[in-house]
């Protein structure tokens, strides 16, 4: 083993990703007896350190270290071989720090620690508190190890584990059926969607012939200059992967179950950070897929439909965090579809760049929001007790602070300007436009859609009419470890749309115009009319939500049963394959695997039944024996062998 | 004497050992396979006498044997018989198909 | 001397006559006096050896010791009047079959090996009782003191753990 430091004064970069792992150690083994209440502190000061030190490495990559030519390039501070399979392809820890890396690990730490500072106080008292950031630190560290990894292999291992992690999580309440069902579900469908992932990796490992990412640049001019069909097969199925992980259709039907989980741990791994792996992973393999027109039709395709689905379904769910779990994949599905909108007839145009961008920065103004809404609908959830719309209504007198933020981020969401949400999606939107102009018009049907589900749901939530009786006590009773992160948050989401990430996070040096004149109107204009909408249906109480649904009956309830997507599921699993596949294999287990091995061992009993006579405790059989043993003894040795 | 053969006297014995076998193998009362094995006993005394005195006649090592022989059999008898009482007690037979415990 | 060979012929058919129904007998007390005919037969064979001492000392042990050992031991066992049970039919099938078989093997060994002759000279003279005694206790390189000593050993432990094989222990209860 070897350090191949590039930059060596840069090993402070380890410590982002081992600082959680300590914490996931240290409170993984001595929390439960030891730390019991100091669990908390513990885990967040560790993640203080590691986010600290990610702003440190931001900082230092984007003023100084990596600008050359005008252009971001790649670093790669470490480089340690750790399974070796020739002298090109072997799986190794390294580190690269280019801008999306640098990008993905400020905002993993810094959500993180926000969703650790919340828990403080909403875990607050819970039996297992130290195991919940045990996880949570295991979860950290699996991440930016995700993020940072610059070998494939070394991401998937990563991957795996932060499936792991999110599966510990979404089942933390484990004497809860629902949650543990939820869990298992999680972990099933990412891990098939794995399964395609492998392969992917493996072919394009056999294709480069090398893991690395620096070897596949390397080779960029040489071997993938034009269209290769293996190259193009593993792709496909590396995004598959993705999508499992990212919720993209068909792979979707985890993530609305997966709200099972604590409401900060939603807000972490299934708004901002885990869900948007799939994003970064089609973004650190970019240069590669743009060579494949058909493979990012594809991602467009599957990007839009996901977007439109999730949108549709949400404007029909009542379950305030089932409503925040649709809004986030159709978010992603923003964010996949972006990186898809090239115009390969016009190679030429620099809109093409704007996709990749946009997406990046949706990424990042994307998590503020999310995590904003997830943390606000946690604060709600824990005063009313449930999660359900119909309990809410009329709680703008009763929390005025998370009133402000919900209504902040459902603005950022929606695109409003000034706030963070508008400046990626008009990017977005305007890459989209470029790209394809019928999957412009689904984007900015969706557009629309998101802002009229997520003002629905802040009507429902604020105005509407106060429910009865469930609202004791307001805000005030609020601890100040879970007032915070929403502040900063929605601070976040205000501001962060001013952050030139795009210019940052870009391809090829700064953007040469950035969409947010003449191209932004329609989008606005469409979320101004949802609001609207929204606001006509749902501000005050009235029979209007219910005219609208008898209107629309054949198509809400559809949408309700979230096109019936799961009990298609269901009908393969249960029906072909455990029928078809399972009952014939159990089958064959049982009585030709167990019969043999209990049919040999009837056997020996048999004989030994037979043949245990000869022990007959009569002495004068033994003699009988004897005798005839010596007899046979005298004449083999008598007469055949003198 | 000497019209005698030697290989007659042994047959003789040969044929007292394994009539006295036959007992052994045979017999299920204890006390009469202690007679067997008196008889086989007997017929190796047979062997040693017959030995001494038709190939080494100026010489008693025969003689001696066969003494030792007489003397370690009524030893063994003795130690027999109390085996055997002791056995009738436990077992209340003293056949020998009723001592099997040892089996399977 | 021609009478020489038919008193062995009729002494062997006395013995083998005696062993056979000794073993093949169903009451147990006649069975023990047919051993004793057989032992006497055999002290017979040895006053036709002319081992007059040999011969003597079978008679006293075996006869006279050993015999009656056996019978005082049938009347502490069980009533000599009741008929023995009758033997194990497989048994008795293989071990007369296994008896015959080691019978003709020892035969055809015995038939065919030719003894080296030792002649007849002065047997009469060294086999006396004085011989006998002295060789016996004679530490010198054929005598037999060692062996003798032993045997008195053996003697000594077989009595004593004859006595504590049958001796019965005391009940547990005062």
């Amino acid at each position: 083993m070897y350090f191949n430091l590039i930059m060596p004064d840069t090993a402070y970069i380890v410590g982002i990703v081992l600082l959680p792992l300590a914490g996931f150690v240290l409170l993984g083994l001595f929390g439960r007896r030891y730390f019991r209440r100091a669990s908390g502190v513990i885990g967040t000061v560790l993640l203080l350190g590691s986010t600290v030190l990610a702003l440190w490495t931001a900082y230092g990559y984007f003023t100084t270290a990596g600008k050359e030519h005008g252009v971001y390039q790649p670093v790669y501070p470490l480089k340690l071989p750790w399974l070796v399979f020739s002298d090109r392809l072997s799986i190794d820890l390294s580190i690269i720090l280019d801008p999306i890396s640098v990008m993905m690990i400020v905002i993993v730490t810094v959500v993180s620690l926000m969703v650790h500072i919340f828990s403080l106080g909403y875990m607050k008292g819970e039996e297992r508190f130290g195991t919940y950031y045990a996880f949570l630190g295991l979860f950290t560290f699996s991440m930016l190890g995700l993020v940072l990894s610059e070998n494939i292999f070394a991401l998937f291992i990563f991957w795996e584990l932060v499936g792991v992690s999110s599966f510990l999580l979404i089942g933390y309440h484990y004497d809860r059926p629902s949650a543990v069902t939820a869990a298992k579900k999680a972990f099933i469908v990412t891990r098939f969607a794995d399964l395609s992932f492998l392969i992917g990796i493996l072919i394009l490992g056999l294709e480069a012939n090398t893991f690395d990412i620096r070897g596949i640049y390397d080779r960029l001019p040489d071997l993938f200059a034009a269209p290769h069909p293996a190259v193009g097969l593993g792709l496909v199925l590396i995004f598959i992967g993705g999508a499992g992980k990212s919720a993209l259709f068909p792979l979707h039907i985890w993530l609305p179950d997966a709200m099972e989980g604590p409401t900060p741990v939603s807000a972490l791994i299934h708004a901002a950070t885990m869900v948007v792996a799939g994003v970064y992973l089609v973004a650190r393999l970019y240069l590669l897929y743009i060579w494949h027109e058909s493979v990012m039709e594809l991602i467009l395709y599957v990007g839009v439909i996901s977007a439109m689905l999730a949108a549709i379904i949400a404007c029909t769910q009542t379950d305030i965090k089932r409503v925040l779990a649709y809004s986030t994949m159709s978010q992603i599905g923003f964010m996949i579809f972006s990186l898809g909108a090239v115009n390969y007839h016009n190679l030429n145009d620099d809109s093409n760049a704007l996709g990749f961008s946009g997406s990046m920065f949706h990424l990042f103004t994307h998590a503020f929001f999310k995590a904003l809404l997830f943390l606000c609908a946690g604060v709600i959830i824990h005063l009313v007790h449930s999660n359900e719309m119909k309990d809410m209504g009329g709680l703008r007198k009763r929390m005025p602070l998370v009133h402000a933020c919900f209504l902040i981020a459902c603005l950022a969401i929606s695109g409003i300007p000034p706030f963070a949400g508008f400046f990626s999606k008009e990017e977005i939107l305007a890459a989209t436009l470029n790209a394809n102009k019928f999957v412009y018009a689904l984007a900015l049907f969706t557009s629309g859609l998101t802002a009229f589900y997520m003002f629905r749901l802040y009507f429902s939530i604020f105005w509407w009419k106060a429910a009865e009786g469930h609202v004791r006590k307001g805000e005030g009773g609020i601890p100040f470890s879970m007032k915070l992160p929403l502040l900063i948050l929605a601070a976040g989401s205000v501001f962060a749309g001013f952050v030139p990430v795009s210019d940052l996070v870009s391809l090829a040096g700064p953007l040469n115009e950035h969409p947010f004149g003449v191209r932004a109107i329609a989008p606005v204009g469409i979320a101004l009319l949802g609001i609207i909408l929204a606001g006509y249906l749902y501000k005050k109480e009235s029979n209007r939500p219910a005219r609208a649904r008898a209107a629309f009956s054949g198509l809400y309830r559809l949408a309700a049963h979230k096109f019936y997507i799961d009990e298609l599921y269901y009908f393969v699993t249960k029906k072909i394959i455990f029928n078809g596949i399972g009952r014939p294999a159990a089958w064959f287990d049982r009585n030709i695997v167990d019969g043999l091995m209990n049919g040999l061992a009837a056997v020996t009993a048999w004989v030994s039944a037979k043949i245990k006579g000869i022990q007959s405790g009569k002495v004068q059989d033994y003699a009988l024996y004897f005798f005839a043993g010596i007899g046979g003894l005298a004449v083999l040795f008598i007469y055949l062998y003198t | 004497m000497s019209q005698v053969p030697l290989t007659h006297i042994l047959v003789l014995s040969t044929a007292l050992f394994f009539i006295g076998m036959y007992g052994l193998f045979t017999r299920r009362n204890l006390i009469t396979m202690l007679m067997s094995v008196e008889l086989i006993l007997n017929s190796a005394n047979i062997n040693f006498v017959a030995f001494n005195r038709y190939l080494y006649p100026g010489k008693l090592d025969g003689i001696f044997f066969s003494l030792f022989i007489v003397a370690i059999a009524a030893a063994e008898a003795a130690v027999a018989i109390a085996i055997i009482i002791n056995l009738y007690r436990n077992f209340k037979s003293i056949d020998v198909e009723a001592a099997d415990e040892m089996k399977f | 001397m021609s009478e020489s060979p038919v008193v062995f012929y009729l002494l062997s058919v006395v013995i083998l006559g005696a062993a056979l129904l000794a073993v093949t007998s169903r009451k147990i007390f006649r069975s023990a006096i047919w051993l004793l005919f057989a032992l006497t037969g055999i002290a017979g064979l040895y006053f036709w050896l002319q081992m007059e001492f040999v011969a003597a000392v079978q008679i006293v042990v075996y006869v006279g010791g050993i015999v009656v050992l056996i019978i005082f031991s049938i009347f502490l066992t069980q009533q000599s009047g009741k008929d023995l049970p009758a033997p194990v039919r497989g048994r008795a099938v293989f071990s007369v079959l296994a008896v015959c078989a080691g019978f003709v093997l020892t035969c055809l060994m015995i038939t065919r090996y030719a003894f080296p002759n030792g002649g007849n000279s002065g047997m009469d003279a060294v086999a006396s009782v004085g011989n006998i005694g002295a060789q016996l206790l004679s530490t010198s390189e054929h005598g037999y003191v060692l062996p003798f000593e032993v045997i008195s050993v053996l003697l000594l432990a077989a009595m004593i753990g004859c006595i504590v094989i049958a001796m019965k222990t005391k009940p547990d209860n005062p």
